[in-house]
């Protein structure tokens, strides 16, 4: 069992068929010559005693010959993720070699002579490979043959290895695909990177289903849509984040305009169901698939099809809607259990991890071996539960992995990064709901003692992080508590922190009063800087700010500047505007303004019920926050 | 006679059809082509039997009655695939969404 006879059946069957296109520079092949140049290039990767092929670059015709051609030589294929630093990259590369290593010109610039690397430019590998003659290289056969290795985006710091065995790799096209499924004139779009696992299925399911692939290698939503438009795409796939500039990008057309799109499948994150919904509307031709699957399981296990996306979308109750965001139901071959943290197997409905088992689940990591168990359940970390009917839901990481974009990344990074600033004594970080990215990081910061946990404060420590890590570990949000919720055994409840940061703070009671204030810029950094509300609108005649509009958590108040005759009367003070807002917790609020640095009174309650806390702004106004005395745990 | 791994590539010894092994009772099983037994090796020039001449198709499934044996025909041929004398059925195909 081996990747290269899924590419020797294509030849074999359709090999006039175009296999790959790279729109780039116009480059195709066809399947009869990619199984030539694998052929060639099989003998090369084997001459050079390379222990590993590395893929270092973007999608490109170079990538689907040196996938298949390391099947046929036997030598694991690497493909590395070029958005990492040079230092990233440096380690992983001192990780598989010997390689033979395929790149883009300016890296083989930068990598020629290191040690321990047969370095190709994209280019001379692809003249290399093409040019080559028949080639009768025997291949092994031995399904337990490595065929991938995927580097995981690195949960504690160092990435692992994924290793994926070519039975994993066959055993998940055999169960998903059906040989030459697709007709001549179909051609799907792949945007994923060929270092992501659904890089690696969707070369391998277009080719065993005869589709021509045509390569995005960088994704904007404009490339994606002008691209599809004219290469008249049939298929895609696309991770959520993708889907959601897609459909941002359409906005304000009725449609897609694009009848030749069959289906397009979305996986790798959390879809938000605003956006599948928009997608739906502006794609009304398209199969929609979403699909779930891991590094470790040879991509797809679950799949929610076309049927199940049209019977949600016209579903008149609550329940039947939310199967929108289901990820389906097993593949076939493909068994799911949700299991407590025991180990035992949980009730329909009940949240806990999953766990999955089938022929195409790796679940082994290089030089840590695998974590399957004997019966051969793989433990996904992915934490979800089952309906009725054995949809699957995903609800978050069982280790609260953030993923970000289809990129998953460690809260515990991200502290850590955090608790080396000098103003900060204690941090926790966790994901909160994104409609952009799924999810997206934020964080509460215990500030050291006489530091003033303001927002300079907070644009420092964004700062801060981002000269660190990658921007995308840059904390969206962050917030200031007196202290970080701990367990008895000093396990910090992330699940606490994530709640205590989805809690609305505040909802708008009276709604749009018009203030007249002495100081209009006085006024301004008061409600925005010490209360949090955020400037939406100013006017500025005479280079002078007159009027501004200001919201807060749907609350919203309008600011101007008054003439002297204003500020009689009813108008003094507005001492009978009162403003009221609803919150949910005045005592966090209380700490939080005193973070900032306001100067205010403890909460109070009041006779009727309420727990109050008043704030006075610069005019002498008073703003009260309050809730139900009932309310509060 | 040969037992039969799951992964295992076998040749007509009459036409040119191959197969993989995708599963495989237990114990030694007759697989023929063209009614004469498959093998590793090259063809031993054995005649096409014509009871077993409805030929194989790349991409298909055949599968025995009680479904323990399921072989993947990776390049197609005159022959047509037998256990002994009882006949490969060809296997229906799945209709699956595409996901990737």
């Amino acid at each position: 069992m081996n990747t290269m006879m899924l590419l020797e059946m294509a030849a074999g069957g359709f090999g006039h068929r175009v296999a790959f296109t790279d729109p780039a520079d116009g480059s195709s092949i066809t399947y009869q010559e990619l199984y030539d140049a694998a052929g060639a290039a099989a003998h090369e990767i084997r001459a050079s005693g390379a222990s590993r092929v590395a893929m270092l670059d973007v999608s490109n015709l170079a990538v689907p010959v040196a996938l298949f051609a390391s099947g046929w030589a036997g030598v694991p294929y690497v493909p590395i993720n070029y958005r990492l630093t040079a230092e990233e990259i440096d380690a992983l590369l001192g990780r598989v070699q010997p390689a033979y290593l395929i790149t883009d010109d300016e890296r083989l610039t930068s990598l020629a002579g290191r040690a321990g690397l047969e370095a190709r430019s994209r280019s001379s590998f692809l003249a290399m490979a093409r040019s080559g003659g028949d080639s009768h290289e025997q291949r092994s056969m031995d399904p337990d043959d490595v065929g991938v290795l995927l580097f995981t985006s690195g949960t504690t710091g160092v990435p692992k290895a994924a290793v994926l065995r070519h039975k994993h790799l066959v055993s998940y096209i055999l169960s998903s695909v059906e040989f030459m499924s697709a007709d001549e004139h179909e051609a799907a779009l792949v945007c994923v990177p060929p270092y992501h696992v659904a890089g690696i299925a969707s070369t391998l399911s277009s080719v065993y289903s005869g589709r021509r692939v045509v390569q995005l290698a960088n994704f904007s939503a404009d490339a994606w849509i002008e691209t599809a438009r004219r290469e008249h795409i049939s298929t895609a796939f696309v991770v959520p984040t993708m889907l959601s500039r897609i459909v941002a990008a359409l906005e304000g057309e009725r449609t897609a305009g694009m009848a030749h799109l069959q289906s397009l499948s979305y996986g790798g994150g959390k879809m938000p169901l605003a956006v599948i919904e928009k997608a739906m509307a502006l794609f009304p031709e398209t199969d929609f698939t979403n699909a779930y699957g891991l590094t470790e399981t040879s991509s797809t296990i679950t799949v929610l099809g076309p049927d199940a996306h049209r019977a949600a979308a016209a579903a008149e109750d609550d329940a039947g809607r939310r199967r929108l965001v289901s990820v389906g139901i097993p593949l076939p071959g493909i068994e799911i259990e949700i299991r407590d943290d025991e180990g035992g197997v949980l009730p329909t409905g009940e949240r806990g991890e999953i766990y999955v088992r089938g022929e195409q689940v790796s679940g082994e990591y290089e030089d840590r071996g695998s974590t399957v168990d004997a019966n051969g359940w793989f433990p996904t970390r992915d934490a979800g539960f089952k309906d009725d009917d054995g949809y699957l839901f995903l609800d978050g990481r069982a280790d609260d992995v953030i993923v970000r974009g289809g990129e998953n990344m460690s809260p515990g990074e991200i502290e850590d990064v955090l608790v080396a600033h000098e103003a900060v004594a204690d941090a926790a970080v966790v994901g909160v709901p994104s409609e952009e990215w799924g999810e997206a990081v934020a964080g509460v910061v215990v500030a050291k003692s006489g530091v003033a946990a303001n927002a300079a404060l907070v644009a420092e420590l964004q700062g801060w992080v981002k000269s660190h890590m990658r921007s995308s570990r840059v904390p969206e949000r962050l917030e200031f508590s007196d202290e970080l919720p701990y367990n008895e055994t000093g396990k910090l409840l992330r699940r606490v922190v994530k709640a205590r940061l989805l809690e609305p703070e505040t909802n708008v009671r009276a709604s749009y009063p018009l203030l007249y204030v002495e100081d209009i810029e006085r006024s301004l950094a008061f409600y925005c800087d010490q209360l949090g509300f955020t400037l939406t609108e100013r006017w500025d005649p005479n280079g002078r700010l007159a009027w501004c509009s200001l919201t807060m958590e749907g609350a919203q108040i309008m600011l101007q500047s008054a003439e002297p005759e204003d500020l009689t009367g009813l108008n003094k003070g507005n001492s009978d505007v009162a403003l009221f807002f609803l919150c949910a917790d005045v005592d966090s609020l209380y700490e939080k303004f005193r973070n900032r640095g306001a100067d205010i009174a403890a909460p109070t309650e009041a006779f009727y019920g309420m727990r109050q806390l008043t704030v006075d702004d610069p005019d002498g106004r008073r703003i009260c926050f309050e809730h139900p005395i009932a309310r509060k745990k | 006679m040969a037992s039969l791994a799951a992964g295992k590539r076998l040749k007509s010894a009459v036409c040119t059809t191959e197969i993989m092994v995708i599963a495989a009772p237990d114990g030694d099983v007759n697989l023929c082509c063209g009614g004469t037994p498959m093998s590793d090796g090259d063809g031993n020039g054995a005649a096409l039997d014509p009871d077993f001449a409805d030929g194989t198709a790349i991409g298909k499934r055949y599968v025995n009655e009680d479904g323990s044996l399921e072989v993947l025909c990776v390049k197609a041929g005159e022959g047509s695939l037998a256990v002994g004398a009882d006949a490969l059925a060809v296997k229906d195909a799945k209709k699956l969404p595409k996901t990737d």
